[in-house]
């Protein structure tokens, strides 16, 4: 009897044992629920619409025609204007990357290696950092009363004697864009590669300068191979913010000049959601195509 | 360390890193000191007296766009984005930390949406409400595209965290009885308090600026930041700038608030942290 009631006790504490392993591994699934249901329905679903939609038919008054045709994708490799877009806009990319990468080493440097104590590091950081916070189309706007006909830059250089005439092409202008985008984005590029400075050891260096390496050597041969993952990362943010921008172009661009991302807006905003899917395709190819170059280099997960 | 040994470059990074900040912030100051130009001022300088009129104009009702309105639906959208964020980048931070099937792939498809072009997630989403018919507005798309922006930022800061997380605190927890439910609420949530102030600094000021993902996505009710941008093809008044300060203060009375209420946290966790095996020594 006795032994009897033994056994359901221990069977029934197994079962509540094995009640809350199965909770347990329960658990995860559902604090991850939210997050899967945000991701499903407005990134996975609508990406996998962008697919299905660049294969439609549209028409003034029917906007979304169920179809599978190939004239979308045809009209964005046969438009001449296509290709403009995408050698202007990989142009930006290009300079935006190489500015941003030199500059945003040289601040991570910078503040890594020269800055003594860890307050002053993260002062000055968060320096470089409280821009993100704010707007950024106040951001780009605040660069017009600077580079305008009668701006800052033109009245100085004028005062200056070094120009008789406004230069126009400071403002609504590649150059503007350029200019745009560096200002914002360099950030993406900074914290990264602070990141990854931060983790160096900082006896590695020592022993470098100890074997007599200069500075050059020292970041050629130690930091450069060490930070590579934060470059990566912060490459990759903005080669696909570039990549895909409508805004910068617009407010700095001034109308007069082209991206692909521009290209998708304008096609939307006439509501011709089909050529504005292949267009996206496109572009989408290209970004993955340029990542997955990019990610050989670094495994992403590790890095944080 | 290397100031001591190459002072020289000291100097020439110093210089590099004073005009790097001057040319972050130069631009917004420009534009916060023009915003306070004279009635009879323009869009550059020399500035025609100093006043408070654009701001008083910005009150007003405007020709251009809708301020006061899209200024209003941007801080109820930030808000609700914000307590989102927190929640969801949170929960799932807590999941992540175990193993669980497709695990790296929900991982990719955030990653994903970081760095995803914005456009094609606007496109996608005002194509999914189009071909689905449903109705486009600030509570239904607007939220959804802001969550794909904001929580990539959480779920990454929340990785951060737990990969620093000391687990004993939690085995001494459920060593000592305590429930999973009561070590998340009574042990996790105090100890990471101070980033979830962090994630919510991202979830509101990502949401109140965003513009791109938005921009297809929200219907005829514009956030302030689409609104501005409509604005600034046809300003010809400082009252541009004057919004412009308005919501760079805002932002910054939001970050200061949030690095403080972190030092506060920090300190406090400090004060009670230390004396725990106190008496023993």
């Amino acid at each position: 009897m006795s032994v009897a009631l033994e056994r359901t006790g221990i069977s029934e504490r197994e079962a509540s044992t094995r009640r809350h392993r199965s909770m347990a591994s329960l658990a995860p699934y559902l604090q991850v629920l939210p997050l899967l249901l945000v991701f499903l329905s407005f990134f996975v679903v609508p990406i996998a619409i962008v697919v299905i939609v660049s294969f439609f038919d549209y028409q003034t008054y029917d906007i979304l025609i169920p179809d599978f045709v190939f004239f979308n994708y045809v009209d964005v490799f046969t438009a001449n204007v296509t290709w403009q877009t995408y050698w202007i806009t990989f142009k930006f990319c290009v300079i935006v990357w190489a500015i941003t990468a030199v500059l945003g080493f040289t601040i991570a440097y910078f503040l890594a290696f020269y800055i003594r104590t860890l307050t002053w590091q993260i002062g000055l950081f968060l320096l470089c950092t409280i821009p993100f916070w704010t707007s950024n189309v106040i951001r780009m706007i605040s660069w017009i009363p600077l580079l305008g006909r009668n701006g800052v830059v033109n009245s100085t250089l004028m005062g200056l004697g070094i120009t008789d005439q406004p230069q126009e092409w400071l403002l609504f202008s590649e150059f503007s864009v350029i200019l745009g985008f560096v200002h914002l984005y360099t950030l993406f590029m900074i914290v990264p590669i602070f990141n990854s400075m931060m983790r160096i050891d900082k006896s590695l260096i020592e022993a470098a300068a100890d074997a007599g390496a200069s500075e050059w050597q020292i970041i050629r041969h130690v930091i450069l191979p060490l930070t590579k993952p934060g470059i990566t990362i912060g490459s990759i943010f903005v080669i696909t913010i570039v990549m895909g921008d409508f805004v910068t172009v617009t407010v700095l661009g001034g109308g007069k000049v082209a991206s692909i991302g521009k290209s998708i807006a304008t096609e939307l905003s006439y509501l011709q959601f089909p050529p504005a899917a292949a267009n996206a395709m496109v572009l989408l190819m290209i970004v993955i195509m340029m990542i997955v170059a990019l990610t050989r280099i670094v495994d992403i997960r590790k890095e944080l | 360390m290397l100031a001591e040994t190459r002072p020289r470059t000291f100097i020439v990074l110093s210089i590099v890193f004073t005009l790097f900040v001057l040319f972050l912030y130069g631009p917004i100051f420009t534009i916060i000191t023009l915003s306070f130009q004279g009635p009879s001022g323009g869009l550059v300088f020399p500035m025609r007296g100093v006043s408070l009129h654009w701001f008083g104009e910005l009150f007003k009702q405007q020709s251009i766009g809708d301020i006061g309105g899209g200024f209003n639906r941007s801080i109820i959208l930030a808000l609700i984005v914000m307590v989102l964020t927190v929640i969801v980048s949170f929960l799932a931070g807590l999941a992540f930390r175990k193993r669980f099937f497709g695990s790296t792939l929900l991982f990719y498809i955030v990653v994903a949406s970081l760095i995803m072009p914005s456009i094609v997630v606007s496109l996608g989403i005002s194509a999914m409400f189009e071909l689905f018919g449903l109705p486009r507005n600030l509570f239904s798309a607007g939220i959804g595209t802001h969550l794909t922006w904001t929580l990539p930022f959480g779920l990454l800061i929340m990785f951060a965290v737990f990969n620093r997380f000391d687990p004993s605190y939690e085995e001494a927890a459920r060593d000592l009885g305590a429930s999973g439910v009561d070590t998340v609420r009574y042990i996790v949530l105090p100890i990471v308090a101070p980033s979830l102030i962090g994630v919510a600094l991202f979830g509101f000021t990502l949401s109140y600026d965003e513009l791109a993902r938005s921009s297809q996505a929200l219907g005829a009710k514009n956030t302030l930041p689409l609104e501005l941008l409509a604005m600034q093809t046809n300003a010809t008044t400082p009252v541009i700038y004057a919004l412009g300060t308005v919501t760079t203060g805002l932002s910054f009375l939001i970050i200061g608030s949030a690095l403080a209420t972190v030092l506060v946290l920090r300190r406090r966790q400090a004060r009670k942290g230390t004396d725990a095996g106190k008496g023993l020594v």
